[in-house]
């Protein structure tokens, strides 16, 4: 675990280790950690891993992301692996889930769908048609979405 | 492959895309609209839908469609109401779930045209009534592909191993999409003639390949009548094009007249959505060919089937009797 090294260790909070090379910055939109907070954020980006080749590393202090939260990483790392930190250790390990359908997670990127009128009430569905690879379909217009499309399309 | 049509848990009685149905679903509607058929033509009066009320919405126009499903309400001894968009809460801004709240009261089931693609389905989950999709957008239209194969069985008995040629826009097309599915689902052999800038799309072509069938592609129609059982004729539609240089080359790339015919099969049938411009020129109208204004009728009794399945009532063996 020697490129851990390259970030100190974090008293509390959230790790998430195994993140696609050069997609943490995805990830941080995904998890809205980027805006509007000012919990210390500590990036680590093409570090050498046995498992993935490179990954990167995100760690945020002093929040514990929930489940619902992490989910949404299933779009772009579904391989990461989560843990809460308590007191410098893992206090608890979590995995990130795709379920069949994402709700309310991303809006259909297609610009003719019925769900660009923002004043629509009914939740934004995408379909998990396979997980790899991961192939979404808006639930009512059946277009495939583009992954890249979708970091952007976060609710 | 998978149903899309059923992701938002409604039930059996909506029918928002091809997917929606079974082989064998399609092939009893299909039995039961020809059993409606002196229905539809006005020689028998069964009033299976009495007391029932169909919510006609088009949000875009479509006459034929409209008219169609109108006419085959009726038929059946059905009410309808239409919603007209034009000066109506629509046009003042309202939402598609709040106009579908309003038809979930007035009405049994509702038949929805809308431009934006989702339109439907997006319906069938606002709503609790059967919802029948007659066109989202760029999406799908399975009343259409319905009464093509009515059409198609009516002339040659069987779906199962015609050589269908489609002809014209096969990029934009939704009907020859959502045609060609339907027809390799049962077995149907394909052969795709259009210009080069209107090829359908090849991830299309290859999931029609991927069902085991038959797909030959080409820009020749003159060529593919000799062996075709069906030929399906499609407007080339000077929207879609950027410019009016790219659009005068491919326009009347295609014209089909009576003489071309002389080397078709006895039984070969011409098809068209409509409207045509010149595609099919009028001579074709009085061959043995000619099958469009037959199918164009043929909406009626395939979208009475398809009302009452929605509606739950069966249509009896004899109808009328
Ligand atoms: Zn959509």
């Amino acid at each position: 675990m020697s490129e851990m090294r390259r970030v100190t260790a974090i008293c509390n909070g959230t790790v998430v280790d195994h993140i696609p090379a050069g997609k943490a910055l995805q990830v941080m939109q995904m998890l809205r950690v980027d805006i509007g907070r000012s919990n210390p954020i500590s990036l680590v980006m093409n570090v050498p891993s046995g498992k993935a080749g490179r990954k990167d590393v995100l760690k945020i202090e002093d929040r514990e992301l929930t489940q619902e939260e992490l989910d949404r990483l299933a779009l772009i790392a579904p391989n990461a692996s989560v843990a809460i930190i308590r007191n410098y250790s893992v206090a608890e390990k979590r995995q990130i889930e795709l379920g069949s359908e994402l709700v309310n997670i991303a809006r259909c990127s297609f610009w003719n769908c019925i769900t660009q009128n923002s004043r629509e009430p009914l939740p934004h569905k995408l379909r998990v048609i396979s997980a790899d690879p991961l192939d979404l379909r808006c639930s009512y217009c059946g277009r495939s979405q583009s992954i890249e499309e979708l970091a952007e399309s976060i609710l | 492959m998978a149903a899309l049509g059923f992701v938002g848990g409604q039930g059996m009685s909506d029918l928002i895309t091809m997917d929606d149905l079974t082989n064998d679903e399609i092939l009893e509607i299909l039995d039961a609209a020809e059993r409606l058929l002196p229905v539809a033509n006005g020689d028998v009066y069964a009033p299976l839908l009495q007391g029932k009320v169909l919510g006609n919405l088009f949000f875009e126009n479509s006459t034929r469609t409209r008219m169609s499903f109108e006419s085959a309400m009726k038929r059946l001894g059905g009410e309808v109401v239409n919603l007209s968009s034009v000066g109506s809460s629509v046009a003042k801004g309202e939402t598609l779930y709040d106009t579908m709240q309003m038809v979930d009261g007035y009405s049994d089931i509702a038949v929805i045209r809308h431009p934006r693609q989702g339109a439907a389905q997006y319906s069938a989950d606002a709503i609790g009534i059967p919802v029948l999709n007659a066109g989202d957008g760029a999406g799908n239209h399975p009343t259409q592909t319905m009464l093509d194969l009515f059409t198609i069985r009516q002339a040659h008995g069987s779906l199962e191993g015609l050589n269908v040629v489609l002809v014209g826009d096969l990029r934009y097309g939704r009907t020859t999409h959502s045609l060609s599915h339907a027809l390799v689902r049962f077995g149907a052999k394909l052969t795709l003639v259009s210009p080069e800038s209107l090829r359908m799309p090849t991830e299309i072509v290859g999931d029609l390949q991927s069902h085991g069938s038959d797909v030959v592609e080409s820009e020749n129609l003159a060529g593919a009548i000799a062996d075709a059982d069906v030929i399906y004729m499609t407007r080339i539609q000077k929207e879609r094009f950027p410019d009016e240089d790219e659009y005068a080359k491919v326009a009347g790339i295609y014209k089909m007249t009576a003489d071309d015919l002389a080397v078709a099969k006895a039984g070969m049938i011409v098809m068209h959505p409509l409207p045509r411009v010149d595609e099919i020129d009028p001579s074709v109208d009085s061959t043995q060919h000619a099958r469009y204004f037959q199918q164009a009728f043929n909406g009626v009794p395939t979208r009475m089937a398809l009302l009452c399945r929605s509606l739950g009532v069966e249509v009896p063996e004899e109808v009328g009797e």
